[in-house]
This record gives structure tokens, C-alpha cells and sequence, in this order.
């Protein structure tokens, strides 16, 4: 399963609720979730936590839209427009969580 | 529609009922769904199980009460009704508030289920 979050953390609970939920597969951070993968964010922790059962993605044109491309944590992935579609296909089911 | 063709759906709704249009819509979707033959489960997480509580009463906001559709989705055979354990506990409910009977979930059970569908839409 491909998770997509697009709400920031401090404003939306979706994040918090996939990270609750999903059992492993992929996440991908895009829009204004992308804050959620920087250094120093108050969900950083909850992501790289997220890491150990599953694959973390953060669309990089949104980091770089938002001047936070510098910031992405350890072992998050950044993929471009065409890395999202490659995911969408590699996952077969994808669950966006509005 | 083939039975062969059908697949399992699952919605997973997670907004209260009446302050955006994702709970009535999400319940269009399932008519829709279900008149399709497809197979359809509904899990109710967050403020979505609020979706459930009895005794709705939205005459006075002027908007149309649909909390007796989920009594008649039975009819479209739509039994599958889910709702997260942590949710109605945050919320100070259980099973008996809520206007269906529903299996009630913990986090981790109903990552399990959505596992196990072809089609996720979150509402």
C-alpha cells in the first residue's frame, strides 16, 4: 500500500491517523506534508520512527517549492514527479489520505 | 457485472458529519458502489465516528438528516461497518452510542483490513 499525505501536521490530523494505522508499505509526503520530513519539525520523530516498518518518499518539487529542501531528515527519500508515478505503479493500491 | 469482477472496497471516513460535505459524499460513493455489485466495507476513524451517533437532529442547521441511510445499508448489502477502538474511546463513546452495529477495531486490526482491500478512498 502507497500512502499519500498532503496536509501539514500542525494543522491536519491525516498524518498522524496513517501513521496510526498503516502497517508498512510506502508513505509519500507531498503539498504541505513535506514539513512533516524536515529536521526539526515536531513529527520528524514520528517519521523517522515510520521508517522502521515502512518506506518514507517527500516530493522533492514541494520541498524545493517551499525552500525546505535542504532540511529533509536521514533516510527519507526525495522523488521527482516521475518517482511519484514509479511508486504508484511499484504499489499496485494506493490509499490518499485527505 | 461479473462476480469475478468485483472488487473490495473499503471507505475509510474520517470527518465529523456536518461540518464538510466529505461525510454525505462518501455515503453517495458507497450507493454507487454497492449499486456497481461491488464488495464494500465502511471504517469509521478520528471524528468519522461521529458519523454514527444516535439521535442526529439537524433540522435546526437546515440540512438534510442522512445518519438513517447507514440503518439502510443493510438492504444494499453493505454489513461491513468497522469503527476504530481509540476513536470512539477519545471521543468518550462506545458501540452502544452509535445507530448500527459496528465491529469496533483497534489501530492495528483495521490497518490489517485496509490491507486487505483493493480500493481505499478516505473521506
Amino acid at each position: 500500500m502507497l500512502n499519500i499525505v498532503n496536509k501539514s501536521p500542525l494543522e491536519r490530523s491525516s498524518l498522524e491517523s496513517c501513521l496510526r494505522v498503516a502497517r508498512g508499505g510506502a508513505l509519500l509526503l507531498i503539498e504541505d506534508a513535506v514539513y512533516a520530513a524536515c529536521r526539526g519539525h515536531a513529527s520528524a520523530r514520528a517519521i523517522v520512527d515510520a521508517m522502521q516498518r515502512m518506506k518514507v518518499y517527500v516530493l522533492q518539487p514541494d520541498l524545493e517549492a517551499r525552500g525546505v529542501d535542504g532540511l529533509v531528515v536521514d533516510g527519507v527519500t526525495a522523488v521527482d514527479y516521475g518517482g511519484f508515478v514509479d511508486l504508484v505503479v511499484e504499489h499496485s493500491r494506493t490509499h490518499s489520505w485527505l | 457485472m461479473s462476480e469475478a469482477a468485483a472488487k473490495k472496497f473499503m471507505l475509510v471516513n474520517r470527518r465529523a458529519p456536518y461540518g464538510t460535505i466529505y461525510a454525505l459524499e462518501s455515503l453517495e460513493v458507497v450507493l454507487i458502489a454497492a449499486a456497481f455489485d461491488q464488495q464494500i466495507a465502511l471504517a469509521f476513524m478520528d471524528d468519522g465516528v461521529y458519523q454514527l451517533r444516535k439521535g442526529q437532529k439537524p433540522k435546526g442547521i437546515e440540512t438534510k438528516n442522512f445518519s438513517p441511510t447507514f440503518r439502510a445499508l443493510e438492504d444494499y448489502d453493505v454489513d461491513q461497518l468497522y469503527a476504530e477502538r481509540e476513536s470512539l474511546s477519545a471521543r468518550g463513546l462506545s458501540a452502544e452510542d452509535l445507530l448500527v452495529p459496528v465491529t469496533v477495531l483497534s489501530h492495528e486490526d483495521l490497518g490489517a483490513l485496509i490491507e486487505q482491500q483493493d480500493v481505499v478512498l478516505s473521506f
